[in-house]
């Protein structure tokens, strides 16, 4: 499991950089967010949830039952909506309202 | 390289949780205080200097968030009834003055936390909404960016983000400050304090993961504490306590997401291969669970599942979003693979974590969380003696910490001319670091990586990791150590490209110290008294006379040296150091 960064959205803002509790994620000289260490991911998605412009993607590894689906989250009328992205193009998204999220 | 000295007066190493609240009560004791002192006191305010490895808005357990309060006092609950409950999960190694201390304080701690703008789940007449005795709801996603902006509000506060504390400097058992460097901008630390507050965490990735390989870091504890608070003080001679308490979560198979919210949303139960419940047969204990889970397998009645299926479409749904808000990747598993409805949960132990907050290992510290280096105060999992403590446990723990060394400083101050950090020791640090960023370069001789790869193997294989089901001889411990201590003597050939690399090597330093003396622990308890967590072959029975007792060690002449402690009496509240 790890995450992944869309080089052509990052528009360099550092902030996924600054929050990542290992700091796993550098910013090249032309001002783009890599992952350096991809196999040091924590997957706390700290950095999914900062990034103004949802560059960054989160996918399971093969070796935990990952089929290359690629999920990220954004903030859309006050709810939270997650968004898979199949490896097919075929989209699901689940809104989820903040308040109701912890009703277990 | 850029070197930097600063001289504080209470230096806080690691802004997580306890961290970040030892800070906040810090600036306001002190304020208070100078409110007080106005005019006697007309020094400025106490310097409170965080220094984090990371950086404090999103780091160590609170990373993710967390979505209730572990350790709450119920309505017509109270402090002794928590006290009690921890006591017998640990089946009686627990300091009961310890627990005394937080439990008295968990309501308080949420109040504040509340006020700081955590939300809380309440029902229709405003009262917090319980999950069983001892929890409450919360929408916690944000909690460390919460804690983190008011630490960021404080005048007296400063942090360095950022930067990795690897060594204390220490003169005649007395705390004088640490040493760090930045891994972003290159630069050594010598930081001078009158007193510490050590608030790194456990240790994580000292044995094999569940999941070696691409996913290995896909574990229940953050994998970026990597036990430096211990290994720090057990090398200056900090008494430690029951190492051998070993933590092992059970959790769903590959995404190692919590089991909880399935057996409490959906009323899952756990099941064998069979589809025997099994779950009271072993009792219940968090260790006990475990260990039914590993005898099920052993026995060859695995692999052991929470049902799911066959639950209705609207719960299936609920799960989902659950899942998406703790732990995404159950989620994301369920959709690629089949949901819960239609396939049950396959659940498993992961490896072995040391961790106070949950267990009882640590710093062996009074009940004013001093531990035994003088000046040096421990808050949250990397202190010993108080099980099942969790956030509201390690904010208390941070609270009493702060408050025992801003007494400390104001006593101190008075009497004592301080030391500071000598010069040699600055320059041996120093040397050691140019040798790792100057030598070889990478001749594929040895790395970090893969020294930390064996040491997680021998750990796995010789010291009760996945692989032995969590048991272990004395002879396979022997094995471990020696094995760990040919690890350790490798050390020195390592090489760093950069200040990244170079904490890495810090941190596999750091868990081989940390390794060694779980493994003089787990050998010192001649009994099997918590299954799983410490399942000695040899003493498989548990032995009340001899080890009803604490299992603590120092390290002298370079050996770690065990030795057992009576408990504290029953209902004790105070616990002092005997110098
Ligand atoms: C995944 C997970 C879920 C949890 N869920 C819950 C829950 O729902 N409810 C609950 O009550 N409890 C929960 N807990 C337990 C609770 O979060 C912890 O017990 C508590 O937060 C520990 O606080 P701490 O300050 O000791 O450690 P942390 O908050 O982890 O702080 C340690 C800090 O030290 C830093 N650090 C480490 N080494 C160094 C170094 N060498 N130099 C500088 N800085 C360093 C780290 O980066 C980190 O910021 C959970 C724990 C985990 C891991
Ligand atoms: S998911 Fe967490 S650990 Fe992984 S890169 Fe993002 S912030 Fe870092
Ligand atoms: S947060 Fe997003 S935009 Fe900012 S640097 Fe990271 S990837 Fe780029």
């Amino acid at each position: 499991m790890s995450i992944s960064i869309d080089q052509s959205k990052c528009i360099g803002c550092g902030k996924c950089h600054d929050v990542c509790p290992g700091t796993l994620i550098k910013i090249s000289e032309n001002k783009k967010a890599f992952i350096k260490y991809p196999k040091d991911c924590w997957g706390c998605t700290s950095c999914i949830k900062e990034c103004p412009v949802h560059a960054i993607r989160f996918f399971l590894g093969e070796d935990i039952g990952g089929k290359g689906s690629k999920v990220h989250t954004e903030k859309v009328n006050g709810l939270v909506r997650w968004i898979v992205e199949f490896p097919d193009g075929r989209v699901k998204s689940i809104d989820i309202d903040p308040k109701e999220s912890n009703k277990y | 390289m850029k070197q930097e000295k600063i001289k504080t007066d209470l230096l806080i190493i690691g802004g997580g949780t306890a961290g970040c609240y030892a800070a906040i009560t810090a600036a306001k004791a002190d304020a208070a205080s100078n409110a007080v002192n106005n005019a006697a006191n007309n020094a400025a305010g106490l310097k409170i200097l965080i220094v984090e490895k990371a950086n404090i808005k999103r780091s160590g357990c609170l990373a993710a968030g967390v979505n209730a309060l572990n350790a709450y006092i119920t309505e017509g609950r109270t402090p002794k009834d928590y006290v009690e409950y921890a006591k017998k999960d640990a089946d009686g190694i627990v300091r009961e003055d310890l627990l005394y201390s937080i439990s008295e304080k968990f309501n308080e701690v949420t109040a504040h936390l509340e006020k700081l703008g955590l939300v809380i789940l309440k029902d229709k007449d405003g009262k917090y909404v319980t999950r069983g005795n001892r929890n409450i709801k919360i929408n916690g996603e944000n909690i460390k960016p919460i804690l983190a902006d008011a630490v960021k509000k404080l005048d007296d506060v400063t942090v360095l983000n950022h930067v990795n504390i690897f060594d204390y400097s220490v003169h005649d058992n007395k705390i004088d400050g640490a040493f760090g460097f930045g891994i972003e901008n290159d630069t050594f630390y010598a930081i001078e304090a009158k007193a510490v507050i050590i608030a790194t965490g456990g240790a994580a990735g000292l044995y094999k993961p569940n999941n070696p390989g691409f996913s290995r870091h896909k574990m229940w504890y953050p994998p970026f504490n990597t036990g430096a608070g211990y290994a720090m003080g057990i090398r200056h001679g900090a008494e430690m306590t029951t190492f051998e308490m070993r933590f092992i979560a059970l959790r769903c198979k590959d995404t190692i997401a919590p089991t909880g919210t399935l057996a409490q949303g959906v009323g899952a139960k756990q099941v064998n291969a069979l589809g025997e419940v099994y779950e009271t047969k072993y009792g219940l204990s968090t260790s006990e669970r475990v260990y039914g889970t590993v005898t099920e397998n052993l026995e060859g009645r695995g692999p052991c599942y929470l049902r799911t299926e066959g639950i209705s479409a609207e719960q299936e749904e609920s799960l989902l979003k659950a899942y998406l808000n703790m732990a995404p990747s159950q989620t994301i598993r369920w959709i690629e693979n089949g949901t819960p409805s239609k396939a049950n949960v396959e659940i498993e132990g992961t490896e072995p974590y040391i961790v106070g907050g949950h267990t009882a290992s640590g710093y062996w510290v009074d009940t004013k969380r001093a531990t035994t280096i003088e000046g040096l105060f421990a808050a949250g999992d990397v202190a010993g003696g108080a099980p099942q403590k969790y956030v509201t446990g390690a904010l208390a723990e941070g609270e009493i910490a702060a408050k025992s060394a801003v007494e400390y400083i104001g006593a101190a101050g008075l009497t004592t001319s301080r030391t500071s950090i000598p010069e040699a020791e600055v320059e041996n640090h120093i040397a050691e670091i140019k040798k790792f960023l100057d030598s070889r370069g990478d001749d594929g001789g040895d790395t970090a990586e893969r020294l930390e790869e064996e040491m997680q193997a021998a750990m796995d294989a010789y010291a009760g990791g996945i692989q032995t089901s969590y048991r272990y001889s004395e002879n396979q411990l022997a094995v471990a150590l020696e094995k760990i201590e040919g690890i350790e003597a490798r050390i020195n050939s390592l090489h760093a490209n950069d200040f990244q690399e170079l904490m890495y090597i810090y941190e596999l330093k750091e868990r081989l110290t940390v390794c060694k003396s779980v493994i003089a622990h787990l050998a010192a308890r001649h009994e099997t008294r918590w299954h799983s967590f410490a399942e000695n072959l040899d003493y498989p029975e548990k032995d009340n006379e001899n080890f009803r007792k604490y299992v603590n060690s120092r390290l002298v002449n370079g050996e770690i040296q065990t030795f057992t402690r009576e408990l504290t009496a029953e209902g004790q509240k105070n616990y002092e150091h005997q110098h």
